[in-house]
């Protein structure tokens, strides 16, 4: 259980280290946290010729509010992000979804940006983004992309970011007016990965009815599975579709509420429908596809409620 | 394959080693520098028995590498008494209550307990779980350590026995014959 044999680099700046990772090519494998490479190389699972340590780049240590969301530098440790009211004010599901991050003494090593190049389709941050359709920036020696979330998960482990390339920063949308979040999730323990997992984001009009609504799964499949349900719940009202009162709504009539209160059960049933979990020695596909479908609707509903918050305080 | 030569402050004492570059923090510290008390269970961060405190915050050493290490603060369980040895109140805190047995998963959990109730005096219960969340024991069931730790904050607090904040100066009790069970 110890890491084999590689060169050992510490680049003090991002263009060192950019210099440094493109000439080690496929040989060269970046260490941010940790907390996922290093199981990797103890395990023997990977064995990179090169090893380059971005731990000294203080300059990618940031959490920046910018127009439209929240960028955070590869540096930006997930403890770090968690904290952050600048972050959790424009993009609350960024917090809801670190505290789901393992263990508070993981996430004070393990980074954002790390998680998403790392790409298990168990890891909420992937999940995270896909739902917010941000990007990662990616930057070698004179050349820099921002890849959307949509191209960057390619596969289990798997990410857009080549060999050589280093991911500077993650933008994450910020959370728009009328428009809540949520993501709940089911565990063996606290911290561990979850066994299923849905996170929801779910946008009103300023009569309080549906105009989008769509959620994202973990542990579902190979990359984290987008789901709109829009067409389930669209027009619909959330203080009648979830049955919870909420202030202001209007057309609680008792004809429609059944109707009504069967979409979000529709949508939760739609998500589920789509991923493709597989059995393991935790839990069968078929409990973790109950588990979706329980999941999304408690999510969707509980982001829709949130959302009609925000109605009542803007108004 | 070149060495590298890192410089380590460990529990206050500057310490310096060559190691490849694989070297895991807590070979370093146990191999290197002979400071055994960090413990060794998993290898792959799931236990917390390596747990150390770097530049004063919890980090997994068997998922650092001494190099990324260079140049910071260590704190192992060797650091956590007081100077002239007595026992911190996390420490002693965990002898009166029974949170060991064997005692192979404390040195992680004393480390991540002292920073814990640095950043969070009065944890409720649900805080202290899941700060505990991370660190397995097979031998106590847990039950003694969270007890431990509602204690240890009592001792901080200056709720001990009468002694003074911090490095309380009263005798360690041997089983659980205090008010902790009540606490
Ligand atoms: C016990 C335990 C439980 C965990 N539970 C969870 C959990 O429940 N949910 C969850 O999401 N995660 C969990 N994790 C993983 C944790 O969140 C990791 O921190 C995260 O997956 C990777 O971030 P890192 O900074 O540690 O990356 P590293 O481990 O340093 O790197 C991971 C991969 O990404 C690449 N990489 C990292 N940064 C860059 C960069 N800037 N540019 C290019 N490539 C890069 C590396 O080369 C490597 O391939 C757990 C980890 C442990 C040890
Ligand atoms: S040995 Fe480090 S977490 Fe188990
Ligand atoms: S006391 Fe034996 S493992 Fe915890």
């Amino acid at each position: 259980m110890k890491p084999p044999p590689f060169e050992y680099h510490a680049p003090r700046s991002v263009a060192e280290a950019m210099e440094v990772l493109a000439a080690a090519g496929p040989e060269g494998k970046v260490l941010a946290g940790g907390q996922s490479l290093i199981p990797l190389l103890n395990m023997r699972l990977v064995a990179p010729g090169h090893l380059v340590d971005v731990n000294r780049l203080t300059e990618l240590d940031t959490v920046e509010a910018e127009p439209g969301g929240v960028r955070v530098g590869a540096l930006a440790r997930h403890a770090r992000v968690e904290r952050s009211a600048g972050a959790a004010a424009a993009q609350p599901l960024l917090r809801q979804a670190l505290r789901l991050v393992a263990h508070p003494v993981i996430r004070n090593r393990g980074t954002v940006v790390g998680s998403l190049v790392h790409a298990d389709p168990a890891a909420e941050l992937p999940a995270v983004l896909a739902l917010l359709g941000g990007s990662v920036r990616l930057a070698r020696p004179g050349a820099v992309r921002d890849v959307p979330a949509a191209g960057f998960f390619t596969g289990p482990l798997e990410s857009a970011a080549e060999p050589g390339e280093l991911a500077v920063s993650a933008f994450f949308p910020a959370l728009g007016p009328r428009c809540g979040t949520a993501f709940h999730e089911v565990a063996r323990r606290h911290g561990d990965y979850a066994l299923a997992g849905v996170a929801a984001l779910v946008s009103l009009d300023d009569g309080l009815r549906v105009t989008a609504a769509r959620a994202v799964c973990v542990s579902a499949g190979p990359v984290p599975v987008v789901v709109d349900v829009t067409g389930h719940v669209a027009g619909t009202s959330p203080a009648v579709v979830s049955g919870a009162a909420v202030s202001g709504a209007a057309g609680t009539g008792t004809s429609g509420a059944g109707a009504f209160a069967d979409g979000w059960a529709a949508a939760a049933r739609a998500v589920a429908g789509r991923v493709e979990p597989e059995d393991d020695i935790h839990a069968s596909a078929a409990y973790r596809r109950h588990l979706t479908c329980v999941l999304a609707e408690r999510a969707l509903r509980e982001a829709a409620a949130s959302a009609a918050d925000d109605v009542g305080t803007r108004r | 394959m070149t060495n590298i030569a890192v410089t380590l402050t460990v529990n206050g004492v500057v310490r310096r080693a060559e190691v490849p570059g694989r070297r895991l923090l807590s070979d370093c510290l146990r191999h290197d520098l002979g400071l055994t008390g960090t413990h060794v269970g998993c290898e792959h961060g799931v236990c917390g028995c390596c747990t150390v405190l770097l530049d004063g915050e919890p980090v997994r050493s068997c998922l650092t590498l001494a190099a990324t290490a260079d140049g910071h603060e260590i704190t192992t369980v060797e650091g956590l008494a007081g100077p002239d040895g007595e026992p911190s109140p996390v420490q002693r805190a965990f002898a009166e209550c029974h949170g060991l047995q064997c005692g192979f998963c404390t040195p992680g959990f004393l480390c991540t307990v002292t920073a814990l109730l640095r950043d969070n005096p009065a944890p409720s219960e649900e805080e202290v779980l899941e700060g505990l969340s991370g660190n397995l024991c097979r031998c106590t069931g847990y039950q003694n350590i969270v007890r431990s730790v509602r204690r240890a904050a009592e001792l901080i607090a200056g709720k001990g026995d009468g002694g003074p904040a911090g490095w309380p100066s009263g005798p360690v009790r041997t089983s659980g014959d205090t008010g902790a069970e009540g606490a």
